[in-house]
């Protein structure tokens, strides 16, 4: 489904050469839920995005679904975006001033598919929140709001849904029932990958990526976070 | 539906900002209520000076002395038209209703201690009938006075009040360059009509304004109405026949007298009228121009504020058209409504203006399209810098934007 030739990006700050991206090579299956893992800084966030098509490689290949996106144009990366990524965030990302149901219709919108609002709906059935597509964002607990952004990842039917740290703003309790959706949904046959720095989250998933330092990498033994609940490296606050 | 959804949204989120929005717009308020307000105003004046024209009736020919000169260089009049020459034209030719001959200067008028200077215009009866004027008080001079060289004169309304204030001026005599005169009637007011006011003027005979008062031969002009529904060209070339023949004019030679219709008139004020509307359309222009700008400056805004959720959109599929047309949509809706309300405070104020000053106001369906159509185009206009930038955005730093 994904893979993933010698990734690199590079970033200039403040005239020093960073690099983000130093030969990453990966390739993930149909079906898997795989986890990219690495802490702050290490790279994962840019991956996403490259993954994501989001940004564009400096030199590397990334194909996906079949298809070589690593070159296409910006138009172009956006229709792959609306087609073939589903995107989940930490912080929902859902629009304000619009109902639930209207968020999850927009990428249908953007796709301009003339079944929105049945796709919607059926969207928001698979989330379980089928009765809250009236409500706006403002009026939705966290959750309800990521199983939201959720149904509107799902709902233009992607090659791959990515989460970017999907539960980073959830109580632990919400969090187990948001990882659990991901694991029924990969139940169902979908390609999922979850970006985080939480091992626990990680574990969740079929086999993780370990990213440091702009490299795939083994990740330490040994690791604190490791099954334990409310650990130290939950609390610690992501790094944008 | 996607375009539905937009309209909505933009209209949501000029509601979330009531103040921000009102004043972006109040720009676009105040330019399309000017344009309206203004052309109203220009037309209405044009209108009522087009209905004075026009109730002189357009088939007026007045015949004058051609002027003098050579090369455009025009170097004084001929003094060529006689009362003989007048008497040619209504024996000889066919269709004319009635005709004048004019003669007029201005002199010293006096009435016991009250003087004044005024035009005198030597005229027949037919005159009034002619050029539309009325008699308010006592009644015209006759045919028998113009034959006779009767001194007698009907005064203008404004005149009458100069010299007899608030007193009936019927029946009492007055000075003119030392002349006595009987006054016969007082014309109706007509109203100033800018290059000169009907009511300030003396009407006598012009047999006596001649011969009397200039000690002249000649006329000033000759007016000539045509019957209803004759044809005016045959009627002035017939006129340019006759006069040719009895001042001997040399073939190949100009005609030494011109016609003018009231045609010509109508068509020449109608040119300044319209200069002047685009004079005052220019000004509410500019106005909306400047709205125009207070609509970029909060859309520039408004684009910062939303980044983030431009970057939400574009990871969800959004191409760069797909957000250049949502903020272009929401700027062209912020101008639509300042239009829409310009619209009503212009009409408003027309009205307003029509009812508490003497200016007439028309508001005519082509100035209303004109301002909105030129907001609309403002609101586009202005919006696309906005809109580009918010096309332009990449995605990763918008999603990344607090």
């Amino acid at each position: 489904m994904i893979r993933a030739e010698n990734l690199v990006k590079t970033y200039v700050l403040g005239g020093q050469v960073v690099h983000a991206l130093d030969d990453v090579s990966l390739v993930i299956n149909e079906g898997e839920m795989v986890a990219i893992r690495g802490p702050s800084g290490s790279g994962k966030t840019t991956l996403m995005h490259i993954l994501g098509c989001l940004d564009r490689c400096d030199s590397g290949r990334y194909f996906l679904a079949g298809q070589d996106v690593s070159k296409l144009s910006k138009n172009a990366l956006a229709e792959v975006r609306n087609r073939r990524i589903g995107f989940v965030f930490q912080n929902f990302n859902l629009l304000p001033r619009m109902s639930a149901l209207e968020n999850v219709e927009l990428p249908l919108h953007y796709a301009g598919r003339h079944d929105a609002l049945r796709a919607a709906r059926t969207a928001m059935e698979t989330v379980g929140l089928a009765g809250r597509s009236h409500h706006e964002p403002s009026q939705l607990s966290g959750g309800q709001r990521q199983r939201v952004a959720i149904a509107r990842a799902l709902v233009t039917d992607p090659a791959i849904l990515l989460a970017d740290e999907p539960t980073g703003a959830l109580d632990s309790k919400t969090g187990e029932e948001i990882l659990a959706l991901f694991k029924s949904l990969n139940a169902q046959g979908r390609t999922i990958l979850v970006v985080t720095h939480d091992a626990q989250v990680a574990a969740h998933c079929q086999r993780e990526i370990y990213i440091h330092d702009g490299k795939i990498a083994v990740p330490p033994t040994g690791d604190p976070a490791v099954h334990q609940i409310g650990s130290e490296a939950e609390l610690l606050p992501e790094a944008v | 539906m996607l375009f539905w959804m937009i309209v909505k949204v933009a209209f949501k989120s000029l509601m979330a900002n009531k103040l921000r929005s009102v004043l972006a717009m109040l720009g676009i308020i105040i330019g399309v209520a000017a344009v309206i307000a203004m052309l109203a105003i220009g037309t209405g004046a044009e209108q009522q000076i087009l209905d004075r024209i026009s109730a002189m009736g357009t088939n007026l020919l007045i015949v004058r002395p051609a002027p003098r000169g050579t090369a455009g260089v025009i170097s004084g009049t001929q003094l060529n038209l006689t009362d003989d020459d007048a008497r040619a034209i209504i024996k000889k030719i066919d269709h004319i209703h009635a005709l004048a001959p004019v003669v007029g200067r201005s002199f010293q008028i006096k009435f016991l201690n009250q003087n004044t200077n005024t035009q005198v215009l030597g005229t027949a009866p037919t005159y009034l009938p002619i050029r539309d004027f009325e008699i308010g008080t006592g009644k015209m001079f006759t045919d028998f006075d113009v034959d006779h060289w009767n001194r007698v004169a009907v005064l203008g309304p404004v005149t009458a009040a100069n010299l007899f204030g608030f007193s009936d001026p019927v029946g009492q005599t007055i000075k003119i360059n030392g002349i006595n005169f009987r006054v016969t009637g007082v014309l109706k007011s007509k109203g100033d009509e800018g290059w000169y006011n009907p009511d300030d003027q003396i009407i006598v005979p012009y047999t006596v304004a001649m011969h009397v008062l200039q000690g002249v031969t000649y006329l000033r002009e000759i007016d000539v109405q045509c019957e209803a529904g004759s044809d005016l060209d045959s009627v002035q070339s017939d006129i340019y026949a006759v006069m040719r023949q009895r001042h001997k004019t040399i073939p190949g030679m100009p005609d030494d007298v011109m016609i003018q219709n009231l045609a010509q008139y109508v068509d020449a004020f109608s040119a300044a009228a319209a200069t002047f509307t685009v004079l005052l359309g220019t000004v509410g222009g500019i106005s909306l121009l400047v709205g125009g700008i207070g609509i970029m400056n909060i859309m520039l805004v408004t684009v910062t504020e939303r980044t983030r959720e431009i970057g939400i959109r574009k990871a969800i599929g959004a191409r760069e058209f797909d957000i250049l047309s949502q903020f272009l949509i929401e700027a062209m809706l912020m101008s639509a409504v300042g239009g829409l309300s310009g619209m009503g405070l212009g009409i408003g104020a027309a009205w307003l203006v029509g009812r508490v000053s003497p200016f007439p106001t028309i508001v005519r369906f082509y100035s209303i399209v004109l301002a909105l159509v030129f907001s609309a185009a403002v609101g586009i206009f202005f919006g696309f810098y906005p809109a580009t930038r918010a096309a332009k955005l990449d995605p990763v730093e918008a999603l990344r934007y607090e």
